[in-house]
């Protein structure tokens, strides 16, 4: 039995396998009545509890390795795998990273994360359509943590489903394409709700189209008012300074604080 | 689709409840700004609870209204959606108070 979770799975295989069959959608406010015999049980439990859970095991971990851990959500075709592939690179100098890779199928991503030199660990969810604390918990199992100061997660790609569910990392953050239009923030509230910081993809792009960069940081300071944006390309590398100083930033204040609780103790 | 895995939780923490009784009656708690649809935990509520205690239990889903505080004016007032905007001052710099839950509230076992 897996000791992290408790789970009795040997494979590791966390999809989602309990499609039913049938299609009779039944009326389930016609149930009998509550009747003598019968007790009612105050739960009073968050349904996501058990995720949550996990995530905050995740999250100790990843304060006791020294670990900043960043949790990528976009839909997919944002060039989230091509941001990685050039911030592994330009960052191979200065700091030691992984990635996790969450796709339904395939490995193709992982391949080309490889070919950085970074070490990898691919997640296939099958027919789910988001990573969770679970899936992690175990991916971290075959990565090296105390050799890295950077962890990336790229979830599934997928603006809806990866946002409710916490899988331990100090920030989600959402790439957002230009071509993809820029009322995104408004059509899915709850991802750009939940991210921390908002990465404008692609922007080499623009003098073909006719996205509107003013107008979609306000769409989505609107859902998110504290939420950090940078326009950037990962194909031209134009903005990707900005970003990875931010990276930097960041790490050094985790690390820091790791540091401080450690010596205030 | 994550109301698939999020329906699965539900019927583990029932399941875990009710200690081998049959369930009758299941009412949950989903916040209006929990980016779950109702509709569509009942519609998976049938394909998980087969052939579990849960199964042709009663569903009942309160819906819990969005609430938030504006930063600006420090009102109270109702959301429904992220980008709503304060309907006193009109300001998007609103703190959520309410309308997040996701919550199995209680059971009636046999």
């Amino acid at each position: 039995m897996c000791t992290t979770c408790g789970c009795t799975s040997h494979d590791h295989d966390h999809g989602h396998h309990h499609h039913g069959d049938g299609h009779d959608k039944r009326d389930h406010h016609h149930g009998e009545p509550a009747t003598q015999g019968r007790e009612t049980i105050a739960v009073e439990t968050d349904i996501l509890a058990r995720n949550n859970r996990l995530a905050a095991g995740n999250r100790h971990l990843f304060r006791e390795k020294g670990l900043f851990v960043l949790n990528l959500v976009s839909s997919p075709g944002s060039g989230k795998t091509t941001l990685l592939e050039r911030t592994l690179t330009d960052l191979s100098g200065t700091s030691r990273c992984a990635v996790i890779e969450g796709d339904q199928q395939t490995d193709n991503d992982a391949r080309r994360i490889a070919a950085t030199g970074v070490p990898v660990k691919q997640i296939n969810t099958g027919a789910g359509c988001h990573l969770d604390a679970h899936m992690v918990a175990h991916a971290v199992e075959d990565l090296p943590l105390d050799a890295l100061e950077m962890l990336f997660i790229e979830n599934v790609g997928n603006l809806v489903c990866p946002a409710a569910f916490d899988l331990g990392e100090h920030h989600k953050v959402v790439v957002l394409s230009v071509t993809e239009g820029e009322d995104k923030p408004l059509k899915y509230p709850q991802m750009f709700h939940a991210a921390d910081v908002m990465l404008l993809n692609k922007v080499d792009l623009l003098p073909h189209l006719d996205f509107d960069v003013e107008r979609c940081c306000e769409f989505a300071r609107r859902v998110s008012p504290g939420i950090r944006i940078f326009q950037l390309s990962s194909r031209t590398g134009a903005g990707m300074d900005a970003w990875y100083g931010w990276l930097g930033e960041r790490r050094v204040e985790v690390i820091e604080k790791v540091t401080g609780a450690v010596t205030n103790r | 689709m994550h109301e698939m895995s999020i329906t699965q939780s539900i019927v583990e923490i029932c399941s875990e409840h009710a200690a081998g009784r049959r369930v009758r009656s299941v009412t949950l708690e989903i916040g209006e700004l929990s980016g779950v649809v109702p509709d569509a935990v009942e519609f998976c509520f049938q394909a998980c609870t087969r052939d579990t205690l849960l199964e042709g239990a009663l569903l009942t889903i309160d819906r819990i209204p969005g609430r938030a505080l504006c930063t600006d004016c420090q009102a109270e007032v109702p959301v429904h959606a992220y980008y709503d905007p304060c309907p006193a001052c009109g300001s998007y710099g609103l703190s959520l108070l309410g309308g997040e839950e996701l919550r199995v509230k209680e059971l009636e076992v046999d």
